[in-house]
Formats: C-alpha cells, structure tokens, sequence
C-alpha cells in the first residue's frame, strides 16, 4: 500500500487484513514466478478463477469503448456520408485536414478549453469551500448538508440546464427583474442571443451540477489530513490561513490532483448543458457538440469520426500533461502494488 | 467564551442556509416554474402570482395530450437504467471480488482499463454506434442503449465495489469454516451481509449515472420506443404549435427528479462513502 496520500487511520485498521494476505500470497507467488514450472495447483486455479470472475467485465469494456474508437478510426479515413452511401470514398487524412483548416474547429475547441478551465477552476474553490463547511460542520446538520449537496450531484443534467435556462431566458425568467439594479442587466437583456452571457449562465448550471462531486472528492482528502497537525500549527500560532496553506492543502495535494483532473477531463466533454441552451449558436459551440452535429444530424459519418478520433486525443492529451507533468497519481494504492 | 460560542453558532447557522440554497435553489427554482399557468410564465417573478398557481402542467404529462411522450419516456428510462445497472453492478461484483480477493496476472490492466472506460468522451462512441446499430437493427431499442450504458456504469462500479471489498476483513470467512461452516454457508453468512451495502451503494450510484445519460438517449433513439427522459424532454413541443413547453418541461423535471432525491434522502450516508472510497483512497 505505497501512496501519496497518507492512509485513513480509522479505515486503514479495518482494512488492513485483506490487503495483508494478499500481499503474503503475492510473495509466495512472486517467489514461484521465477519459476514458473512450479506452480501450486491451487495458485493456478486462483489465476483462473480471477480471469474467469474478471473477464466478462474486462471484455465488455474493451467491446464498448476499444472497439468504437477503432471502428472511427477506420471511418475517419474515408468520405463518407449515410445519405449517399455509394459515393463513399478512401481520401486518406483528407477528414483531418479539412477539420483542422476550418476556423470552426478552432473556435469550439477554444470554447471547450475555455469552458473546461473557468468551470473547473471556479469549483475547486467553491467545493473546496463546500467540503471545509462538511468537515467541519456540527454531527447535527453534517447529514442535512450532505442530502442537499448530494442533490445537484444526482439530478439530471438536461434538468440543471432547464431549470437555469428557464431562470434566466427573457420570457420566462425571473433573473432579470430581480437583477436590474445591476449595470448591464435590464428587462430586455436576452442572455442567449450573444456568446458571453449565454456562455455564462452555461458555465453556472455545469458548476451547480458538478461542484458536489469535486467537494466531495476534496472532503475525503481533507479527512486524510491528520488532526495532529493542523492541532500543533495551531499551538505554534498559526493563523487559520497559514494552517490552510502550510498544512492542509500540502498534505491533500493527491486529493485536488485526481479530483481537479477527473472534473477537467469531464468538462472538456460538456454537451448537454450547451445542447439545451443554445444548440451551439452565438459561438457556443463545443466539440462534443461539433461531432455530434457532424455525424447524428448532418450524417456525415467520415468528418464525424475524424471529430470524436481528435476529441478522443484532445483527452488523452490531457491525461498525458496531468500524469507525466503534474504526476498525478489515478491508479494510486487502488491499483495493487 | 460564551460570546464566541453563540457567534460561532450564527456563523455555522449563515454557513448551513447558505449551502442549503446552493444546493436547492435551482430545483425549487423549477418546481415554482412548474407550477405556473401558461400567461403568468412572462411575469418575470419567481413564484406564481398569487392564486394561479395550477397543477395543469402536470396534468398534460401524466393524463393529458403529452401523456403518450412523457411517459413511454419515463418507462424507458425507468427500464433501460434499471437493467444496464443491474447487469453492470452484477459483473463489477464478479470482477471486484476477483480484484479484492484473488491473486492473478492482470489485475491491475483491469483497473486502468476501467480507469480509462470512464474518461472516454462518449460522443467518440456515439459516431460508430450509430452506425453499427443502424446496421444491424440495434437503433431505437433498449438493448441499443443499455449496451453502450455499461460503458458509463461498469468502470465506476469496479472502482467502488474493489475499494469495498478491499475492506471487508475476509478471514472472517475462514473462521467460519474453522467453526464447521461450508464453504457456501461461510460465504452466505459471513461476507455477504458485510459486502451487500457496497453493492447496494454501487447500484445506486451507476443507476445516477445511467439516469443521467443524454447524448446516448438523444443520437441512438429516433422514437417512443426507447427514447429516455432526459433526451425526450429536449424534443418536448409545446401543447400547440404557439405555446413553449415551458410547464409541461419543468413539470416532467421533477417528476425525474424525484426518485433522485428519495434516493439521496434515504442514502446519503453511504452514496456519500461510496463516491469517496471509489476515487480517492490512501
């Protein structure tokens, strides 16, 4: 159990045996690794039983997700649209190229990474914010606060961007009347007719929906913090700021790495919030959206593909930088050894 | 001393309503939305006007004309997120024990496979899907969509379920054979009460994210016959042709949801430990 993260102590104890016998059955298996003639009949009935109770799962994810992406990898290569099946055509990178030369890829990819690094941004501090209300709070209202912030963490996305569409749409919404003592807010504004505000209030519903889930993530890391030592910063004089900043955010670094990564990685896919709002106009398109548009709705099955094989890179881009760069560790003590 | 305490008290108090209102002002936001009568929609104000407030949006959904839409919707999401849970949490249960438990080559490919299933951008499946589906008569059918379901709902259930089983003290299960049980029984008796709350965890929260689909519902269903909630309500049209479906939209809102919020009213405690123990565990 090596990890970045020092181990619960409340739940390390419980846990520990389990781990411990297996890791004394790996030694002995390491042992026979070496060779491998003489293995135990029962280490090589555990081996299959493991592949046998592991496989199933194992092979439908590959089905799912492997076989997808392969399959567009293919189609990538070829002109091809549904609706005139027999003029489909081998033109190589010709998909990758017409994308990559179209200022429309260029733009919603901005618009992505745009989106992508404010929403994230803004929830680390908010639900940062949030898990230190948690942690702290009183046993008696710890479970009333954690029912209601599991509320935006499990409620539909189309139903978040509905009901912050209908708060601010012009003919609908209330935000307007109630915010009209703000500069630049009146009863005409129309905050889906241009792509800052409506990329705003985009932004808001995918923060409100996702921030639970970062808060949560940080909560953990914050229960991993031993006491001892923010109690001893505290005795030395420490203020609450230099606490935060000396001992607690130091020692849950793992924690807001996995956690900023898994939410930037989500973001970067963001598509319903953007469907139901503006379906894309005033240059609030995102990727997600462009290859849905290419392939669903244009049917063009060449150029979406090339679209979803670039936005797959896009993401693998990001796990490459956040792992090799920011060496975050997702697999951490999970992963076995 | 005193003083402190009672001005900690307020600003714990502050702290609570403000997180309360956070988390909820956007739902009541849209329960008051669905409460109001077509022309008191432009009011421009948050509650309907006094005396007007009508339960005819909810009407239109359950028993009027969008009847049909609505609820052939909820009987397809209901369905096709019960079953892509049930078959997810039942082989991540499989592959989690195998994972916990057992000593073979591979487990950790395993677990970066699942790690890399979950952070797949699914539009990049989509594209194939729906070709391959409309190919061999998959589009616009449960199995269609429960299919590409288990890439959302398998990955997230390993994690959980191998950092639940990872801490359930499974000598227990040895010491009851020592005392005469079977195999069977010692199973039966000592493990599974202790690994049922992590599978029961892990299904309600694959179920959250099955619940939650949109772009599978909206690319691989063109009809009643399989199209789920969250992508019928985007398709929503209005009572007639001139009037948004603006009521009829946030009434099916909460009507979905519901179930949500029963769930997390009755399970927070444990949804909460089994988001937690899935991503982040030293």
């Amino acid at each position: 159990m090596t990890s970045a993260i020092p181990a619960r102590t409340t739940t390390a104890s419980s846990g520990e045996p389990g781990p411990r016998l297996d890791a004394a059955n790996e030694k002995t298996n390491g042992k026979t690794r070496k060779a491998p003639k003489q293995y135990s009949d029962r280490a090589r009935a555990e081996r299959r039983l493991g592949w046998i109770l592991a496989g199933p799962a194992f092979i439908i994810m590959l089905l799912v997700t492997l076989y997808p992406i392969l399959q567009a990898l293919y189609e990538s290569l070829f002109r091809f649209r549904l609706t005139a099946p027999s003029e489909r055509e081998f033109i190589g990178l010709g998909n990758y190229a017409v994308i990559l030369s179209d200022p429309v890829w260029w733009s919603d990819l901005w618009t992505t990474v745009l989106i992508t690094i404010v929403t994230v941004a803004v929830e680390l501090v908010l639900g940062f914010a949030l898990a230190l209300v948690m942690h702290k709070a009183l046993k008696s209202v710890r479970g009333l606060l954690r029912t209601a912030i599991l509320v935006p963490y499990g409620i539909i996305t189309v139903v978040s961007a509905f009901a912050w569409f209908y708060a601010f749409d012009i003919s609908s919404g209330y935000v307007n009347s109630w915010f009209s003592w703000l500069p630049g807010i009146d009863e005409d504004l129309n905050w889906f007719a241009q792509g800052p505000t409506a990329l705003f209030v985009i932004m808001a519903s995918e923060i409100w929906k996702t921030t639970p889930f970062i808060s949560l993530l940080l909560l953990a890391g914050l229960a991993q913090v031993p006491d001892e030592l923010s109690e001893a910063a505290k005795v030395d004089g420490a203020t609450w700021w230099e606490q935060m900043r000396k001992v607690i955010i130091p020692n849950m670094k793992a924690a807001i790495m996995v956690a900023v990564l898994f939410r930037a990685l989500d973001a970067f896919r963001i598509f319903d919030n953007v469907f139901i709002m503006t379906n894309g106009a005033y240059g609030t398109e995102v990727l997600s959206l462009l290859a849905y548009r290419q392939s669903i709705s244009r049917l063009e099955i060449g150029l979406g593909s090339a679209v979803s094989v670039l936005l797959f890179l896009c993401v693998l881009l990001i796990c490459f930088v956040a792992i090799k760069l920011f060496k975050v560790d997702l697999a951490g003590s999970q992963g076995g050894k | 001393m005193t003083n402190t305490s009672t001005r900690n008290k307020v600003l714990w108090a502050v702290a609570t309503v403000l997180v309360l209102i956070y988390a909820l002002f956007p739902v009541v936001s849209i329960l008051a939305t669905s409460f109001k009568t077509p022309s008191d929609l432009t009011s421009g104000k948050f509650l309907p006007s006094s005396g007007t407030a009508t339960t005819s949006n909810y009407e239109q959904i359950l028993v009027g004309d969008a009847q049909g839409l609505f609820l052939s919707a909820l009987r397809n999401s209901i369905g096709i997120s019960l079953i892509a849970t049930f078959i997810a949490v039942v082989l991540a249960t499989l592959c989690a024990y195998a994972i916990a438990r057992l000593d073979f080559p591979g487990k950790k490919l395993v677990l970066t496979t699942a790690l890399a299933v979950s952070i797949f951008p699914v539009i990049s499946i989509v594209t194939p899907l729906f070709n391959l589906w409309r190919t061999i008569g998959l589009y616009d059918t449960w199995l269609g969509l429960i299919i590409p379901y288990l890439s959302l709902t398998l990955p997230i259930s390993i994690w959980t379920l191998a950092a639940f089983f990872r801490q359930i003290p499974w000598e227990l299960e040895q010491a009851a054979q020592v005392d005469g049980a079977t195999t069977w029984q010692a199973f039966r008796k000592a493990i599974v009460p202790l690994a049922a709350p992590g599978v029961f965890t892990t299904a309600i929260i694959a179920f959250f994210i099955a619940w939650n689909d949109f772009v599978y519902g909206i690319s691989l269903t063109s009809t009643e016959a399989a199209r789920p909630v969250p992508a019928a309500l985007a398709f929503f049209t209005g009572a007639s042709q001139f009037e948004a479906p603006t009521g009829a939209i946030s009434a099916a809102a909460i009507i979905v949801t519901i179930p949500i919020v029963l769930l997390v009213l009755l399970f927070q405690r444990q949804i909460v430990s089994g988001l937690t123990s899935g991503a982040v565990k030293g």
